[in-house]
């Protein structure tokens, strides 16, 4: 397919890897956060790590929605649908997020529960009007792409003058995430591995564009390339992002420049900011709760708003003991350093939420790594 | 389904202001433009759940492109 096999190729990726073969400094180690699961994906898919030098590092960061939404609002969407003429409706890796009990929305639905897989919001919407009589909750969850198709969705609602339809909103942003991992204390106590810089997100950023990340690059000192997500792409980000280390540059650059502007997407940034409010905490999985986000939905929008036509109690449950998955989020222990990954945890039967998804660390190294285990001692907590 | 993942598909058609047909790699499939705008058919967008969300700037395309083809091989001695 045109603007995607032409990032793939093989003879290529060779070239850009000789490039960084070339350019990296023996005398140091590079790490490097590929923050988005999308690029977790590609790293494990295409097999990238095997074409680069054995002192530079990928860690998995947390941009998996599935695998960063805490086990509470999955349980409170579960709970949700025990209401008696409720569709509950989301993407469809949602409903294989395993609870502590080992309940799922997939579960849930085989006992019963009205529970929709849809592919597009809009799709919730046309649910909500084929079924009057039924309360539509739409589980919304994601980050800064999937955020304004949530808020079409509820302009939509509002002047179709739908009254059956709400948002169950878990949306989350990306560059608080990032704030919080190089400067909260909890984390580093938690533990984390050293940063040298940031491959950042594609489709986040095609929505939000590359200023929101100078603060990092400022602040913390740390470059951050925005990258496409094709293996090309991510060859060439870690490419710059080396360049911007040994020249001791610490800023942001924009690999993706197909598709990210400066400015991002604004139509969709106004229509977000018109809809949803910052909210003041919000509980991430692996990175706990972290200050100001995650979005929610404004009180003149409240007729639209799940939490607020039901009762929807705020609920911190662990995660099974087994599960690494938190640690795994913060890019302190990998896939294979969790006891049950590939044996009790499997895709098709994941115990933990970075299973679930494919863009998930366990899942991408489950289907397409397993078989890799360098770099494993370069790991280590501190 | 990749929660994150969007993919560039080619315009073929608009519905109406809101929607169009693109082509994923000979899939045909309805999509909404409502956060985009200026779409025409034979414009590339970036599709994520059921929205375009960007159009794909074709000449700075081209450029990455050419600039993976520049990159050539090492000078340096590589151990
Ligand atoms: S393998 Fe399964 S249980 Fe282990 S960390 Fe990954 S998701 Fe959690």
């Amino acid at each position: 397919m045109k603007y995607i096999d032409e990032f793939r190729t093989g003879t290529l990726a060779q070239k850009i890897a000789a490039k960084i073969a070339s350019e990296v400094s023996l005398q140091r180690d590079y790490h490097f956060m590929e923050f988005c699961g999308g690029h977790t994906h590609a790293i494990s898919r295409f097999g990238i790590i095997d074409l680069l030098p054995e002192n530079v590092h990928m860690i998995h960061g947390p941009g998996c929605p599935v695998c960063v939404l805490p086990i509470g609002r999955v349980e409170n969407a579960i709970r949700l649908t025990q209401t008696p003429r409720l569709i509950l409706c989301s993407y469809s890796d949602m409903l294989r997020i395993p609870t502590a009990s080992g309940m799922s929305l997939l579960k849930a639905k085989a006992q019963g529960a009205d529970v929709r897989i849809v592919y597009s919001s809009s799709d919730a919407i046309k649910i909500a009007q084929k079924n009057p009589q039924h309360q539509v909750v739409f589980f919304a969850i994601g980050f800064e792409t999937t955020t304004p198709p949530t808020a079409v969705a509820i302009r939509q609602a509002q002047a179709l003058g739908l009254n059956n339809f709400t948002v169950f909103c878990n949306h989350v942003l990306t560059p608080s995430a990032i704030s919080h991992i190089l400067q909260s204390a909890e984390v580093r106590q938690l533990g984390i591995v050293p940063l040298d810089g940031f491959i950042g997100p594609a489709h986040v950023s095609v929505v939000i564009g590359s200023q929101p990340y100078k603060y990092f690059a400022e602040e913390f000192q740390k470059p951050v390339v925005i990258a496409g997500f094709e293996p090309l792409d991510v060859m060439q980000a870690i490419l710059m992002l080396i360049h911007q280390i040994n020249t001791g540059r610490a800023e942001v650059e924009n690999e993706f420049t197909r598709a990210v502007l400066p400015t991002g997407n604004i139509k969709a940034q106004e229509l977000v900011a018109e809809i949803f409010e910052l909210r003041r905490i919000f509980e991430w999985r692996g990175l706990g709760l972290v200050p100001y986000s995650a979005l929610k939905i404004k009180s003149c929008y409240a007729d639209f708003d799940a939490e607020q036509r039901f009762q929807i109690p705020t609920l911190s449950i662990a995660d099974n003991k087994a599960c690494e998955c938190g640690a795994i989020l913060r890019g302190v222990k990998r896939p294979q350093d969790c006891k049950i990954f590939g044996t009790v945890c499997t895709p098709e039967n994941p115990i933990g939420s970075c299973m679930v998804s494919s863009e998930g660390a366990c899942a991408a190294h489950y289907s397409y790594g397993r078989f890799r285990e360098r770099n494993h001692s370069s790991m280590k907590e501190n | 389904m990749l929660m994150c993942l969007a993919i560039p598909a080619c315009v073929e058609q608009l519905i109406n202001e809101n929607y169009a047909i693109v082509n994923l790699g000979g899939i045909r499939k309805e999509i909404s433009l409502a956060l985009v705008e200026d779409i025409v058919p034979g414009d590339y967008v970036i599709v994520h759940v059921g929205f375009a969300l960007q159009k794909l700037d074709q000449t700075e395309a081209e450029r990455t492109l050419a600039m993976f083809a520049e990159i050539s091989a090492p000078n340096k001695e590589n151990i």
